[in-house]
């Protein structure tokens, strides 16, 4: 069922405002939209990282549902135990309610340290959904590489220097790495449809079993952003189809945005102080070349398993 | 009625497991404790237990399922060894700082490197300061008696504080011998239900676990566990009391055998005491007064029972199956702290033995002895049966 805004405008969000996240981050954001339409109590685990961090600076905590965070590498490990003992107690009729579980993590704590333990929660089939927010880097830390971040972005343990341009590899493909585990519900998504977000992440959590959305969210401080820009930049992700936005049910691969237009990466790019070293010197058309080329592969392998030709137009 | 079997110190924690039927078991296989959870799954897949076994993909990934299980409110037990165990040791004081409840099979081992498999403590000694109770068992029987007990210390709402029952690896877990099991019925009542406090699955009363505290709470949070941690100290004979009152066997917290009156004492724990407690039934029967006092609980460490058993003995041997490399091993450093501590300046002889699963002779144990009496006390470490 597609969410009415009608129906979730007066919902209170599970996570409150006055959190300690950056003015513009995309995180928080995606917590708001993602959960806006879930209709389940809800349990969340959270791997270590900037949400987790700016959300429960105690005594305080931001979440209005229980929450739980151990360390960094296991939130897949860890909404396994909460979920393995709800079923249990299920049985044992201590409890009645119909609880979901929701795990966030960034990409460090989920395409890095964090991969093993999803996949064996994926592999092993609980019923909970894990939303990697997903800034390209380690931003909790200072913005160091990650195997989300883009090739050529500048991080600060790749910096962009008068030899190396940034980042010299391209990015793992997590969302297709999820979908190899044949779960029921994989997305890839982005800030750029508040509607498909919390479409997307209802549909995630009311899918009986594993479900994994990558969400892409903007880092205000390391993409070097207008904080004003966080709907815009997601917007041209999307429109550049630099991140692709599709679902992957039951084995079944499907673009949910076509972009009409065809639009240059370099309108993706160039708002980002990452990417300003692409915007000067003698290496700049490389690099934007490059960028645009790692595009349309990408785009040909989506529509491969898309089994789609959708082409946007000059 | 209690029901006699022969069988192995994994098999009886195992079947204590059975018993105990928890909700939730996360595991993962290592030498040598992986017979329990393979005895365990039997129990799944014959309908023996109602538990949730959870068969993770790590040992890292199976402390924190069993860590978010009982923060969720679950009965929650597991077993390990070596590096699997040390693999979890940056969970463990999560485990602990979070006041959860869990049941701990470690089947001590050795940790690499060289590889090894057989038993040293040196796998649970790494985690002495966590903020876990250590038990160590001298035998099977102790093994199975100890995982019950461990259910009421743990789950205990002044203590929730998860517990570590140690066996010897191979000596303990895969030796045989008869072992005597409380019927069903006295283990479920014994353990009863768990009661949690702040169960995340209690949606109407929600709670954060984990939060971000800095220097302004940091300290005050880890108070609190050091209060459970005496509460621990407090509570614990009133349950082996219980227990006794249910199977007859009676376990404190430091195990005395012919110490009252000893001039001469070795400190030991686990599986080697019943090698000294021989070697002292036959030096008494020579007329020699010597003892052997074994700790079974080593965290919280009994310090006022310990300086009380020893005090006014002329010399004490501690033995370590462990090294603190650069240091001082770890049970010989607790006794003479715990000797000074009382004002007790007895002169005490630090024995390293059986790393890596070198036998314990109880030739050794007459010797050290006998060192004892003859005056032949030295500040430095020495090593039993090293060859060189």
């Amino acid at each position: 069922m597609s969410i009415k805004i009608k129906d979730v405008v007066n919902k209170k969000s599970p996570m409150t405002q006055g959190h300690r996240m950056c003015p513009g981050c995309g995180a928080p954001t995606a917590v708001h939209q993602g959960l806006m339409g879930v209709d389940f109590p809800l349990v969340v685990v959270n791997a270590t990282g900037c949400l987790e961090v700016s959300t429960t600076v105690y005594p305080f905590s931001a979440w209005r549902v229980p929450w739980i965070h151990t360390a960094f590498e296991n939130a897949g490990a860890g909404v396994s135990g909460v979920e393995a003992a709800y079923q249990a107690l299920k049985k044992k009729g201590k409890i009645d309610k119909d609880i979901k579980f929701v795990a966030f993590g960034g990409d460090g704590g989920t395409y890095d340290i964090g991969l093993q333990s999803l996949s064996g929660a994926l592999e092993r089939g609980h019923d909970f959904t894990y939303i990697c927010y997903n800034n390209q880097g380690y931003m909790n830390t200072g913005a160091q590489r990650s195997s989300a971040t883009p090739r050529g972005a500048n991080a600060t343990t790749t910096p962009a220097g008068s030899v190396i341009p940034g980042k010299l590899q391209k990015p793992k493909d997590l969302t297709s790495i999820a979908a190899a585990h044949h779960i029921p519900y994989v997305a890839q998504t982005t800030l750029y449809n508040h509607m498909d977000v919390a479409n997307k992440i209802k549909r995630a959590i009311e899918t009986p079993g594993p479900a994994f959305v990558n969400i892409l969210v903007p880092c205000v401080l390391f993409w070097r952003i207008d904080p004003a820009l966080q709907g815009e930049i997601c917007k041209k992700a999307a429109d550049t189809r630099f991140w692709p936005i599709y679902e992957v049910i039951d084995g079944e691969w499907k673009l949910s945005y076509k972009p009409k237009k065809r639009v240059p990466v370099e309108e993706f790019l160039k708002p980002q102080g990452r990417y300003s070293h692409f915007f000067k010197g003698d290496k700049s058309k490389a690099l934007l070349e490059q960028a645009q080329a790692d595009i349309e592969n990408e785009w040909k392998y989506i529509l491969g398993r898309c089994g789609d030709t959708w082409e946007p137009q000059d | 009625m209690p029901r006699k079997e022969i069988t192995s110190g994994n098999w009886a924690f195992a079947e204590a497991m059975r018993q105990i039927d928890p909700d939730v078991v996360a595991a993962y296989p290592i030498t040598p404790s992986t017979d329990i959870i393979m005895k365990f799954a039997e129990f799944v897949a014959n309908g023996k237990v109602e538990t949730n076994f959870v068969t993770v993909e790590s040992e890292h990934s199976a402390i924190t399922a069993c860590v978010t299980a009982s923060a969720a409110g679950a009965r929650v037990m597991t077993a390990s060894s070596a590096n699997g165990v040390a693999l979890m040791h940056e969970i463990f004081p999560i485990a602990g700082c979070f006041r959860t409840p869990i049941v701990f099979g470690l089947v001590n081992r050795s940790v690499g490197a060289p590889i090894n498999i057989h038993c040293d403590h040196s796998d649970s000694m790494g985690q002495r300061d966590l903020g876990w109770i250590h038990l160590y068992c001298e035998d099977a029987q102790e093994a199975y008696d100890s995982a019950i007990m461990a259910v009421r210390l743990s789950e205990n709402n002044d203590v929730l504080t998860p517990v570590f029952v140690c066996q010897d690896g191979f000596i303990t877990s895969h030796g045989f011998e008869p072992v005597e099991y409380l019927d069903d019925e006295t283990v479920k009542n014994f353990v009863g239900e768990r009661e949690p406090l702040n169960s995340l699955l209690d949606v109407d009363n929600p709670v954060s676990y984990g939060s971000f505290a800095m220097s302004e709470y940091y300290f005050e949070i880890k108070r609190q566990q050091i209060e459970a941690n005496k509460k621990a100290l407090e509570l614990y004979d009133g349950i082996a009391k219980e227990y006794e009152a249910v199977s007859g066997r009676y376990y404190p917290m430091i195990d005395c055998y012919r110490t009252e009156d000893a001039d001469h004492v070795i400190v030991i724990m686990s599986s080697a005491s019943g090698a000294v407690k021989d070697v002292v039934d036959e030096m008494r029967d020579k007329g020699h007064k010597v003892g052997c006092l074994r700790i079974r609980m080593f965290r919280p460490f009994p310090k006022e029972a310990v300086a009380a058993a020893l005090k006014g003995k002329k010399a004490v041997a501690v033995l370590d199956r462990c090294l603190s490399l650069g240091g001082t091993a770890p049970l010989v450093a607790e006794v003479r702290s715990a000797l000074y501590a009382s004002g007790e300046m007895i002169p005490t002889n630090s024995c390293i033995y059986g790393l890596g699963g070198r036998d314990f002779f109880p030739q050794y144990a007459e010797d050290i002895f006998m060192d004892l009496i003859n005056g032949k006390i030295s500040p430095e470490e020495r090593y039993i049966g090293l060859l060189e």
